[in-house]
């Protein structure tokens, strides 16, 4: 292993904390940069805090480290919870963050690897991050590598058939290296999901397709961590966890509010955003 | 035109570089149940434990693609070229974007693949991808020279199409003439100062024939295989500029957005100049052989005669 390697084992508690430092970090950006995504980066933020503090191998010091373990966030639009999480680990400064969505800024309005450090996939068109993560996968089992790979994608991106195309090809070429989380906040753009075009049962859909599926409150730190670690020790099939999350979560205001999906806090909405979080 | 014996189909160039490359461990080979068409059926033979089979699913193959490239793979992904379009949004967006080296093949390009009909003839792949910034867009005129092209994609680093053809045409090269082959730069098969033939694909071998029956009314034309798209190869262009009267593009292919217009764009972009282009209409193409579907959409030498001609005539 090189340098200064992550897998922190952070506590329960210490990740809480974290969660919420980066909550502020992910209003503050979106209030700057006046556009972003605030409700799916609110929703997803528990468990990409938990993933790069207990699970994630890399290195700050050398980010193109080959053996890193990957994150691929498919839901590129939710990148401000990327960008809070790489701030808090090191790769992304304070100032980078207030760059957000300018232009020349490391803080692309989509997660985008050729701009950002730590940043392992270009992003912005859903349905595309889990055959990426697949091919990540492949390439480190032909390695004789045991580097996860670890994909997050969205419950209304799960309506792009190129998802489920990975699934099947996964389950087919035994790619255990491969772990997915949906995030399960059931809004989209326009509406709910289940007004949209609902998903339906998305752990039965994903296990049908071979993979291992558990089922968590992707909210309590404590099971969060706990499925992080069985996914990472499933060696039998590709493995799914699906957290039901809140979109939203951690701001009233914001909480199951699909107008929150792609609009920035007003003034008013960012001070009242911080006293919830302080 | 009949299919000669003697000739090459450019996609067996494609299916025995990539054997020639496998000696490179980064090279990987992604499938989608058109191995046995586009010949990387003979890479999976020998190296199954390095080829992918992704299904009909050319959305999927394109994304593990890029996550293999992202992982310091170098992998040659193939399907027919009509296919790849389904994949469009995934070539610019997963692939060409984050700038990484993947290396994708359409094979049965153009309505030279005959009798398929047109849903499988391709005949706007090079115009669509030459839209994407950064990606290498070629297209070999037969099997040696598709062999060359497709081992020098190996350094390349950029991402990168390449259309082959099904069906064999002659062979406009020999194990010695490709070696001058380079990406990037026009391949001049005939010298001549009156009037430029650039051509690419099956259209080559046309335009070597178009060039020879010019010569007979004393007409000296030369003849170049563009087999290079993108980056347009400028400086043979401007070469041309100064020595001939004008241009006649020929592709089996639109004649919106692909080499014909490619040629336009420079030659505006220059000051202006004569250019004429052979290609196939604003229309969709049917079923038929080769060479009745070619005579019949006006894809032949004596179609290149005749816009040459014209060109010259009015001068």
């Amino acid at each position: 292993m090189d340098g200064d390697v992550g897998h922190q084992n952070l506590s329960i508690s210490e990740l809480e904390n974290l969660s919420n430092d980066c909550r502020k970090h992910i209003v503050r950006m979106i209030h700057k940069a006046g556009a972003g995504h605030p409700g799916g980066s609110l929703s997803a933020i528990d468990i990409i805090v938990a993933l790069y503090g207990t699970r994630l191998r890399f290195d700050r010091n050398n980010p193109d480290w080959s053996d890193r373990d990957r994150f691929v966030m498919s839901k590129g639009h939710a990148s401000p919870a990327v960008y809070s999480i790489l701030h808090e680990m090191g790769f992304l400064s304070e100032s980078d963050l207030s760059t957000f969505r300018t232009l020349g800024s490391v803080c692309q309005g989509h997660v985008d690897m050729k701009w950002t450090d730590g940043v392992d996939f270009s992003a912005g068109s859903l349905g595309m991050g889990l055959s990426f993560g697949l091919g990540c996968a492949i390439a480190a089992r032909m390695d004789s590598s045991s580097r996860e790979t670890w994909v997050m994608v969205g419950d209304g991106e799960l309506q792009e058939g190129q998802v489920w195309e990975a699934m099947m090809a996964a389950n087919f070429h035994e790619v255990s290296g491969l772990k997915m989380i949906v995030d399960r906040n059931r809004i989209q753009n326009d509406d709910f999901v289940n007004v949209q075009m609902e998903v339906g049962d998305v752990a039965s859909k994903i296990s049908s397709f071979g993979w291992n599926v558990k089922e968590i409150d992707g909210h309590d730190m404590s099971e969060i961590v706990g499925a992080l670690k069985w996914a990472s020790e499933q060696d039998s099939a590709p493995s799914a966890i699906v957290a039901h999350t809140t979109k939203g979560k951690g701001i009233s205001f914001m909480e199951d509010n699909p107008s929150f999906h792609g609009k920035a806090p007003s003034d008013e909405e960012l001070s009242l955003a911080l006293e919830e979080l302080s | 035109m009949s299919a000669p014996s003697a000739g090459g189909a450019s996609r067996d160039g494609y299916g025995s570089a990539l054997l020639k490359l496998s000696s490179d461990h980064r090279v990987v080979v992604l499938e989608a149940d058109l191995g046995k068409s586009t010949k990387s059926c003979l890479f999976r033979a020998e190296f199954p434990e390095r080829t992918v089979s992704l299904g009909i699913a050319e959305q999927n193959m394109m994304l593990v693609a890029a996550g293999m490239a992202s992982s310091g793979k170098i992998p040659f992904a193939s399907t027919f070229a009509i296919f790849t379009e389904r994949a469009f949004e995934q070539v610019r967006n997963g692939i060409a974007r984050p700038g990484l080296p993947v290396h994708i093949c359409g094979s049965h390009g153009g309505i030279h693949t005959g009798t398929d009909g047109s849903s499988a003839q391709s005949i706007e792949d090079l115009a669509i991808y030459r839209t994407i910034p950064g990606l290498t867009v070629i297209t070999p005129s037969d099997d040696i020279s598709a062999e060359e092209l497709t081992i020098q994609l190996l350094d390349h680093g950029n991402a990168s199409y390449t259309r082959t053809a099904r069906n064999k045409t002659p062979r406009m090269y020999d194990t010695e003439s490709v070696k001058e082959l380079k990406i990037g730069k026009g391949s001049i098969l005939k010298e001549g100062d009156d009037v430029a033939i650039i051509a690419c694909g099956v259209m080559v071998s046309e335009a070597m024939e178009a060039a020879s029956t010019l010569a007979d009314s004393g007409v000296d034309a030369c003849v170049i295989d563009m087999h290079t798209i993108k980056p347009l190869d400028t400086e043979l262009l401007d070469e041309i500029r100064m020595k001939c009267e004008g241009i006649v593009t020929a592709e089996d292919h639109s004649v919106i957005g692909g080499l014909g217009s490619a040629v336009a764009e420079y030659m505006s972009s220059a000051g202006g100049f004569p250019v004429q282009m052979v290609g196939v209409d604003d229309r969709f193409g049917e079923s038929g052989s080769s060479s009745d579907l070619m005579e019949s959409l006006g894809l032949t030498r004596d179609e290149i005669v005749k816009r040459a001609r014209e060109l010259l005539n009015s001068r």
